[in-house]
């Protein structure tokens, strides 16, 4: 028996405007790009994805699952410009097939900055998940499955069951990912490890002609889920949702891919899909899954440095969460709420100088020519809200 | 392969990039053991100690000119110098008053670009004696077109005694000597366009330049220019066919830090934002002004560097009175060598605001000093420097708010400075010499 534990992620953050150092209005997002990249991808994406599983799960009477984590910025916007996508994910909901996932609502890096940050937000995105679809999630995921060892612990310290995380090859050693894991003491917590070769399949090679497997069909990728048993108990499959209609356009037969894996999967008998807190009741621990330096399921290196890899992006981070103490006192939930918005980690990520030879990924809806004007146009806005805290803004 | 260039004279006699990129150029095809001879025109006046005339009439003088460049010349193993004996400065403009009028007036042809390969005149005859104590400006400012026609006579003349598979002529002044000496040797033209009258002029081209300039392209086997802006223009403004023009960058020297160059360092609590080039229209130095009283209207503990010379000064002076910034804008003059450096090292910023720039080889220069650069999207440079800030060069609130950002932000101008001082070690003239070597060998190839 191998279980699929499909995830997908749902994020799309508040882009900034274009603002100078001259710019005096408080206004810093840019309501009309945010609102074209929002119907877009809820047009190619969101609607027929959500549309297909909900037919998938009909058609095989539930035994189809799968789980979703939306964030609360996203989820902001599409009651804004979409709200039709947020009915859709409710009608998913009355189907008892799909698990919403916990995250921090702003898609932000405040585990590593504040854990009083990260624990309202975390909580914000809670409540906002149980008034939607009226469940409480009980399995954790950090933005971009940032964790270490501390982020386990604070999760558990959250009263959750489960966290997701990256399978990485240097901290597996010869261990499969298709095993539930213990972090280290911790054992009332279950770690679910991403199998990223398979959902890479999926997500980024579905589409590459020059791949040796193209083109990857849904009874292919079933035998391969299949050859799971008995080395392990589920597949991981993560991913962002927007790899179906998106990323993989609809045209390459991704649709068609998703359509047919799961008659392809039972037709092979032993294996089902089941929901991340179903796997972590269902399945034993095999181990500790030791991990004392932060990973992360961002590119090759699997690290933070997509965040965190120059000079510009801890500058700005840090000058963020600075103002911590300085937001909060005013109780101005607009200034709040600017705050929080920036503190989205895409803000960062659009800094990265890492790709800038090859950054197709760290493209995508990116609304910058260059990470240098990524950081000056940050900064300019986070000197204005500075500024709007009554603080002297920073001397040059 | 052995290549009849005609280029112009090199650091640190130089007025600009063109003498630069020469030089770069040369000493990159003379590592990948290409034979150059270089032919240039006798700098006026202020070098005269070290040039070498070689002068057609004298041919016996043939061969190795001896360091006509300093110690530049030693570094070369296949390349040969010769200078002509002509009054031609890479940055010359025709005289607007009389000029014309004189031009045509004195010489029986006048248009007449293909005239002047036909009517190549025997070795000898018109060759001028002109000495190196040929008198000032009023010579050649005042009949440029009758100079230009005149260097064409003499490298015809000098190319009778030479071998070469292939002229390469660099920028307009030097076509009509490139297109007389394919002619007459029957060799194929290669023109390197480093700058247009488009460029140079905005909209009020001079039409005889254009006119060299349209011919030489055509007359040339291929057309090499130092960008894909460059190209657009070539091919839209001057009708050439596409699929003979390429793109090859300019790139800069890696011979590392120059002697000496632990120079004691500056610390001041003032920001320096550097303008360096000369300043003309085509350089857009009122921009960088009106983006200076940008700047100082939301900081002030900063100072405006205007380094160079040229035919806007005295109204860039002026202009910044009129903003009332006088007191924060520094003019130096024109600047080389030690002083470049010197100034590099203390900006804090290098910004190049240039209206139309085919390449720009400042930001390089800038980058190899560690100093992070602001360019105008109007330049060459921009389509391949990653680590460089960008801007329109109209957009001056832009402008400000990007040199603003620079100022205040230490770790912005920390990246920047580490990741362009890395990027800049890709730009090796080397690879810009192989990339000319196989547009050689394309105009080389027999057609097929």
């Amino acid at each position: 028996m191998a279980s699929i534990c499909f995830y997908f992620q749902l994020h799309q953050p508040c882009r900034l405007r274009h603002f100078t150092i001259f710019d005096r209005t408080p206004n810093y997002f840019d309501e009309a790009a945010n609102r074209t990249i929002l119907r877009r991808v809820a047009d190619r994406c969101y609607l027929p994805a959500n549309a297909l599983i909900h037919e998938l799960i009909r058609r095989h009477g539930g035994r189809f699952r799968v789980a979703f984590s939306i964030t609360g910025v996203l989820l902001d916007q599409l009651a804004r410009h979409a709200p039709e996508v947020i009915t859709s994910f409710q009608r998913l909901a009355e189907t008892g097939a799909v698990e919403f996932l916990a995250e921090t609502y702003y898609h932000s890096l405040a585990f590593l900055y504040s854990r009083e940050e990260f624990t309202a937000q975390v909580r914000q995105h809670a409540d906002r998940i149980h008034a939607l679809f009226g469940r409480t999630p009980r399995v954790f995921r950090n933005t971009e499955l940032i964790y270490n060892n501390t982020l386990a612990r604070a999760a558990a310290d959250l009263g959750f069951q489960a966290v997701l995380c990256e399978g990485a090859d240097h901290l597996l050693g010869y261990r499969a990912p298709t095993y539930l894991y213990t972090p280290p003491g911790l054992a009332g917590v279950k770690l679910l490890l991403k199998n990223y070769r398979l959902s890479d399949d999926i997500a980024f090679r579905f589409s590459d002609r020059t791949w040796a497997e193209w083109p990857l069909t849904s009874a292919k990728f079933a035998r391969w889920i299949h050859q799971v048993n008995g080395n392990g108990y589920v597949v991981n499959l993560f991913m962002d949702y927007e790899t179906f209609g998106e990323h993989q356009a609809a045209q390459t037969g991704i649709f068609d891919f998703l359509r047919h894996l799961p008659e392809e999967v039972f037709r092979l008998r032993e294996d089902d899909f089941r929901t991340p807190s179903e796997c972590a009741a269902l399945y034993p621990a095999s181990g500790e899954y030791d991990v004392p330096h932060m990973i992360s399921w961002a590119d090759t290196e699997r690290d933070l440095s997509a965040w965190l890899g120059n000079a510009m992006q801890s500058n700005a981070l840090h000058e963020l969460y600075r103002l911590e103490p300085l937001v909060l006192q005013t109780g101005d939930p607009a200034l709040l709420e600017d705050w929080r918005r920036l503190q989205s980690s895409d803000h960062f990520y659009y800094m990265s100088t890492k790709h800038l030879a090859d950054a197709a990924v760290h493209q995508y809806f990116n609304p910058y020519d260059s990470p240098y004007d990524a950081f000056i146009n940050f900064m300019n806005v986070l000197d204005h809200l500075r500024g709007r805290l009554g603080a002297a803004p920073r001397s040059a | 392969m052995r290549i009849f260039m005609l280029g112009w004279e090199f650091p640190p006699f130089i007025s600009g990039g063109l003498g630069t990129a020469c030089f770069g150029l040369t000493r990159g095809l003379d590592r990948l053991g290409v034979q150059v001879l270089f032919v240039l025109p006798r700098p006026v006046a202020n070098a005269a100690s070290h040039v070498q005339i070689l002068s057609p009439a004298s041919p016996t003088a043939a061969g190795p000119a001896e360091h006509p460049f300093g110690r530049s010349a030693a570094e070369f193993r296949h390349a040969r110098f010769v200078t002509l004996a002509a009054t031609l400065q890479p940055y010359l403009r025709p005289v607007p008053q009389g000029g014309e009028a004189a031009a045509s007036g004195g010489r029986t042809r006048t248009g007449g670009v293909r005239g002047v390969g036909q009517a190549a005149p025997p070795p000898g005859v018109g060759v001028a004696p002109s000495g190196p104590t040929l008198g000032g400006g009023d010579h050649y400012a005042g009949d440029l077109f009758a100079e230009i026609e005149r260097y064409a006579n003499l490298a015809c003349v000098l190319a009778t005694h030479e071998q070469f598979d292939l002229v390469h002529a660099h920028d307009w002044m030097t076509y009509l000597a490139g297109m007389a000496v394919a002619e007459e040797s029957g060799r194929p033209l290669v023109v390197h366009v480093h700058s247009t009258e488009f460029d140079r002029s905005g909209l009020h081209v001079n039409q005889r330049i254009y006119d060299i300039e349209r011919a030489g392209m055509h007359a040339a086997k291929r057309v090499i220019c130092v960008s894909h802006l460059t190209r657009n223009i070539v091919l839209r403004h001057y009708g050439v066919a596409p699929e003979k023009v390429d793109v090859v960058y300019n790139a800069i020297d890696d011979d590392g830090p120059p002697e000496g160059s632990a120079l004691p360092p500056i610390t001041r609590d003032e920001k320096i934002v550097l303008f360096l080039g000369r300043i003309t229209m085509q350089k857009g130095p009122e921009y960088f002004l009106a983006a200076a009283k940008r700047v100082l209207e939301v900081m002030d503990n900063v100072r405006f560097v205007m380094a160079g010379s040229g035919d806007m000064t005295r109204r860039m002076i002026e202009l910044a009175a009129e903003l009332g910034i006088g007191h924060k804008v520094l003019f130096t003059g024109f600047l080389r060598g030690n002083d470049v450096r010197r100034v590099f090292q203390m900006a804090d910023l290098y910004v190049m605001p240039s209206v139309s720039e085919p390449f720009g080889i400042a930001p390089l220069e800038a980058l190899s000093n560690d100093v992070p650069v602001l360019i105008s999207k109007q330049s060459g440079v921009a389509e391949v420097l990653r680590h460089a800030l960008k801007v329109d060069f109209w957009d001056v609130d832009e402008m400000a708010n990007k040199i603003v950002a620079v100022l205040r932000h230490p770790p912005l101008q920390a990246t920047l400075r580490d990741h362009g001082s890395f990027e800049v070690r890709r730009f090796s003239w080397v690879d810009a010499a192989a990339n000319c070597l196989k547009v050689y060998e394309t105009a080389l190839a027999p057609a097929r």
